[in-house]
């Protein structure tokens, strides 16, 4: 079994802040980690390794500092690593991502290909299925769960608002992955040392199987038209009221806001 | 790309075991603004087996035409057979603009859709308006929703964004509204179809990851024991919400640390969120201080919760919440 992971290395949000005198954003010392889904990902792909001798191999795509998410894969047991990364990729839509990423994935074999379900920095969760299509094969999104009978079948569970779905699939077929499903296990020391010295292979546009027309800012159909921060919130409404009174303009507040 | 000949606002009307969701009514609301300011129609797609009688229901909330797509392969949701109607539905009608709902539903087929009809794709989009040259400015969150960034697609066609449930308006149901049924025959390349499902499980919406939930009633010191908390629960359950806790209620024991808010706990960012007795330390701040309408009740008027608050109320926690989750059971039973 040769799976693939893709992974993302994204600024950790929960980390961001915003000025309250300018109203922007601060990224200084906003620290780069894996990206969560994808690190599920990721623990997924290492467990059928541990069972079933799979094959893993991990891409990302992105400048050259995301090597340090592809350094992480192999301390914690990936045996192969490309980053993907040249200037024709830069500016890059979900669907210009996509095409960038199913170029590479197009010289590499595969029977399973792994995607976090969303990164956080763009919450969009669409790369994962723009990849299946781009490739020709089925997906399964928003995976909770995934058993492999050995021989052909996946059976997956895949999470839905009023419970969960159970799927049948062959393969090839890609699946998208929550971070909850999976908990990442830590890195040894000794996978840490190791690996520094391992090889990442870097990859360019001329590693990839796709028409340049596709990529980057000029293969992307949609376009930031602007973007700003929603401000600071100033304190609202308080109330000191009794019990009765006050239960009477939560519910009136509440049905303003469509909230009930 | 000829934009021209793109035209009217399409809708996908989501629909499960027959039922129109909330969200596709939502959509047609909106999809009603932006038609009125750009003369254009609103046509909905429903998509699915035996559904064609609810096409009615999607007329009186709004659409001008429903476009149906009733086959077997569509009696449960899968990805497949959904992109292929989907998709011959834009190749046959060119639509200006597609509007599909941002659910586990909408986010799996969207993606797939628009690689395939090779279009653009915004994604949970929280506001839609129509710009000066008629083209649609779909805004959305990113960053985790310290920013919001306005997304256009200038040279392609349709226009598609996915859109957060609960975010746009419906319309007042008008059951005199006219408006036309068009039944659609796709031709499915079954060959493609290579997920089967197994089973459709209904499951205890309580081990909900408080991440997701989308209305969170969460107790801190004030709520003082567990027998308090059990309140807390109760106006959960009537608003549909999932309870969640600052660190003092975890390190009681009284709550485990899954459902901790804050810096050590996790971050949330519901529609409402209901803090009951909790002061709102810094670390608890940050955990939750990104949510769309907050309610402080404290004891304290200093508290620093009241900071963050949409709406504060300085009294006894466990008076307020019992009785508001009595008065709320009476409203929502009317």
């Amino acid at each position: 079994m040769k799976i693939i992971v893709c992974a993302k290395q994204v600024p950790d949000t929960t980390e961001i802040k915003i000025n309250p005198q300018t109203g922007t954003l601060i990224r200084d010392g906003v620290p780069s980690i894996m990206n969560p889904d994808d690190k599920g990902g990721l623990e997924l792909a290492l467990q059928l390794k541990e069972q079933f001798n799979a094959h893993v191999t991990i891409i990302t795509m992105g400048p050259p500092q995301a090597d340090a998410i592809l350094r992480e894969a192999l301390a914690l047991g990936v045996d192969r690593a490309i980053l993907l990364t040249d200037r024709k990729f830069a500016g890059a839509d979900t669907l210009a991502t996509s095409n960038a990423l199913a170029g590479a994935l197009r010289n590499l074999e595969y029977d399973l290909i792994i995607a976090g379900r969303q990164a956080i920095d763009g919450d969009t969760a669409q790369v994962g299925p723009q990849i299946a299509e781009l490739l020709d094969i089925p997906q399964v999104t928003y995976l909770e769960d995934l058993k492999y009978d050995g021989d052909k079948t996946l059976t997956i569970r895949r999470q839905t608002e009023e419970g969960y779905q159970v799927l049948e699939t062959g393969m090839p077929c890609l699946v998208t992955v929550l971070a909850s499903a999976y908990h990442a296990r830590y890195m040894p020391v000794k996978g840490i040392v190791e690996a520094y010295n391992r090889d990442v292979e870097t990859w360019g546009f001329e590693n990839i199987t796709v028409d340049e027309s596709k990529l980057g800012l000029k293969g992307s159909p949609t376009r930031v038209h602007k973007a700003f921060t929603k401000g600071v919130k100033g304190a609202g409404e308080q109330f000191e009221v009794d019990a009765d009174e006050a239960v009477g303009i939560i519910i009136s507040r509440l049905k303003q806001k469509f909230l009930i | 790309m000829d934009n021209a000949a793109y035209k009217d606002i399409y809708v996908f009307a989501e629909q499960r075991g027959g039922k129109i969701q909330g969200i596709a009514l939502e959509l047609l609301g909106k999809a009603r603004d932006l038609a009125t300011v750009t003369a254009q129609q609103v046509v909905a797609v429903l998509a699915g087996y035996q559904v064609t009688d609810k096409a009615n229901e999607l007329i009186a909330y709004g659409a001008d035409k429903v476009i149906v797509v009733d086959d077997a392969v569509l009696a449960d949701y899968l990805t497949e057979p959904y992109t292929q109607a989907l998709a011959g539905v834009i190749k046959q009608y060119k639509p200006s603009v597609v509007l599909i709902g941002a659910t586990t539903i909408g986010r799996d087929l969207g993606p797939r859709l628009s690689a395939r009809v090779t279009t653009g794709l915004t994604a949970d989009c929280t506001r839609l308006e129509v710009g000066e040259e008629g083209e649609l400015l779909m805004t959305r969150p990113a960053f985790g929703g310290n920013l919001m960034a306005t997304i256009v697609s200038k040279e392609h066609r349709p226009q598609m964004t996915t859109v957060r449930p609960g975010v746009m308006q419906k319309a007042e149901r008008d059951d005199s509204r006219k408006g036309e049924v068009e039944i659609l025959k796709v031709n499915f390349d079954v060959s493609k179809f290579k997920v089967k499902l197994v089973q459709q499980v209904k499951a205890d919406k309580g081990l909900l990851d408080i991440a997701d939930a989308k209305i969170l009633v969460s107790g801190g010191r004030g709520v003082n024991s567990a027998e308090n908390f059990e309140k807390l629960k109760q106006l959960a359950q009537v608003l549909g919400a999932e309870v969640s806790a600052s660190r003092a209620m975890v390190d009681a024991g009284v709550i485990p640390h899954e459902r901790q808010v804050g810096q050590t706990g996790k971050t949330v960012r519901p529609d409402l969120y209901i803090a009951c007795g909790i002061s709102g330390a810094i670390q608890h701040l940050a955990g939750m201080e990104e949510s769309g309408y907050i309610i402080a009740v404290n004891k304290d008027k200093y508290a620093p919760i009241f900071q963050v608050a949409d709406l504060g109320i300085v009294g006894d926690v466990n008076k307020i919440i019992p009785l508001l989750a009595d008065r709320l059971q009476k409203e929502l039973n009317k």
